[in-house]
């Protein structure tokens, strides 16, 4: 089995417009929260989230390409191009033939359905935008990148909720391991900020009125987020071979389902999930120094996922970092494990370890080392990545240090 | 506590978590009824439906049991009967 390098690195999000204004954002702690622009949320419960501001296509696609795309299909063209352009990828037809794409998302494009939605309910039209079906679908991202490179190799979109890109780069990283194929352009993007969405997830009680405070005491849930993140996956010796720069090694992935609830978490499915990212990656639990959790600040995960941890790592739990970076860029679901994958990487890579951000007071069942609010310096080794999704469906990445 | 609020209140509970409705009692638990995180969100649901409320999600933090539940109902009722201007 081949060994996985990940040479290009795209994102969009709250917190910036590329990997580096991204990061950049989180070792600062800079939360991306704040009111709903693009939604009136008045009425609501909650009034913030993690929004891409001021979002146009305009410096990224033509009006008319544009109008083909949802805003989280542009959102993943968008990453994908920067993480290509830092691959410094030269394509050639047989490597477009040996390059899959596989993407996460868990709504796709909601707000455009949302939109056909209200033209037919509420205003009583009797007709829906042509194009509403094309950009609504979840695998119009995968799509839209494949055209954008003219990618002919198996692409396909994930949809496991929260867990979407965690499954879809572990996927991918099997991919180019095996040898299936030679390049893998994998993550995830998601758009969710639309007035019906929002409703929903108001009727679930598990959104904060203010901010996202994961493992702290007093937090009240998640705040919500949008953008996408891609990497580039290929395998290590032919990075070596062309000269790529090598941002980090991906070596494992574990995954799981709870077969308990549909929404509550599991401690024993998310331990299954760690356990078997590490046997994967053929490591061992003392390995690992830091852990980008799913951290979401609902009050089931995170005492669940500290439980989940301890029964893992033992005493080495105390030893461990972890930090949840939803505090910084929101709980962007489908695209969640993939902003979460990045700061993983550029963690190791920069050998800095991004906060907690929002953190007020200690959980005594959330009693981990989670980087309250300030980065902090560590040559960290090894790197997981946990997704705990809606639907008991677990997937953890690890990395590697180059 | 009103009997009629009580019955309504009984009543949406055993409907949401499709049980009888004998089953639920002004005494009954949550975790009697076995009543989770995500039934509990149901029964607010349908409680703001049934009594034309808004349940703010500060006021459902400690409530465990029917009891509780039955006087946040009227509590929330009270306030509405008191902000609305009355009619004829």
């Amino acid at each position: 089995m081949r060994r996985v390098a990940i040479t290009g690195l795209g994102v969009i999000a709250a917190p910036g417009r590329t990997a580096c204004d991204f990061w950049t954002s989180l070792i600062e702690g800079r939360p991306a929260i704040g009111p709903l622009q693009s939604v009136d949320c008045t009425a609501m419960r909650f009034q913030n989230g993690a929004e891409v501001r001021g979002y146009s296509h305009q410096p990224y696609f033509e009006d008319r390409r544009a109008d083909f795309m949802d805003r989280f299909a542009q959102f993943a063209v968008i990453a994908a191009r920067e993480a290509v352009a830092g691959a410094g990828i030269e394509w050639t037809p047989e490597l477009r033939e040996n390059t899959a794409i596989i993407t996460g998302s868990c709504v796709g494009g909601q707000s455009t359905e949302d939109l056909g939605f209200v033209e037919v309910y509420k205003l009583a039209h009797n007709r829906v935008h042509p194009l509403t079906i094309p950009k609504t679908m979840s695998n119009a991202g995968a799509s839209h990148i494949s055209m954008e490179f003219g990618i002919t190799g198996p692409s396909f979109t994930i949809s496991t909720a929260c867990s979407s890109a965690a499954h879809a780069i572990g996927q991918a990283f099997w991919m180019v391991r095996s040898g299936m194929v030679d390049l893998a352009l994998t993550g995830g993007s998601e758009a969710p900020f639309s007035f019906g969405i929002l409703k929903a997830w108001e009727a679930m009680r598990v959104v904060s009125p203010d901010t996202c405070r994961p493992f702290s005491r007093d937090r009240h849930g998640m705040i919500l987020g949008e953008g996408a993140g891609i990497l580039v996956l290929e395998p290590l010796e032919a990075a070596q071979a062309r000269g790529a720069r090598i941002h980090a090694e991906l070596v494992g992935f574990g995954m799981s389902a709870d077969a308990c609830h549909i929404t509550q978490p599991s401690a024993e499915g998310a331990a299954r999930a760690i356990r078997g990212a590490l046997r994967d990656a053929a490591i061992e639990p003392e390995q690992i120094s830091y852990i980008n959790a799913h951290g979401t600040a609902t009050a089931a995960n995170d005492p669940t996922e500290t439980a989940a941890i301890r029964s893992v790592f033992g005493a080495h739990a105390n030893k461990l970092a972890i930090s949840s970076t939803k505090s910084m860029h929101g709980h962007a679901l489908g695209a969640a494990a993939a902003l979460e994958a990045v700061a993983a990487i550029l963690a190791l890579r920069e050998g800095v370890l991004p906060p907690t951000a929002n953190f007020r007071m200690a959980d005594p069942e959330c009693d981990l080392d989670i980087i309250p609010n300030r980065a902090r310096p560590a040559q960290a080794e090894y790197a997981l990545s946990n997704s705990f999704a809606f639907g008991g469906l677990n997937a953890v990445l690890a990395f590697k240090k180059v | 506590m009103s009997d009629e609020i009580i019955e309504r209140v009984r009543k949406v509970i055993a409907a949401s978590k499709r049980i009888p409705d004998e089953q639920v009692t002004i005494d009954s638990t949550f975790e009697e009824l076995g009543i989770d995180s995500m039934d509990a969100v149901e029964v607010l649901f349908a409680l703001e439906n049934e009594f034309d409320i808004n349940i703010p999600d500060e006021e459902v933090k400690s409530v465990r049991n029917v009891r509780q539940m039955v006087a946040g109902v009227e509590r929330l009722l009270a306030a509405k009967s008191a902000s609305t201007p009355a009619t004829q």
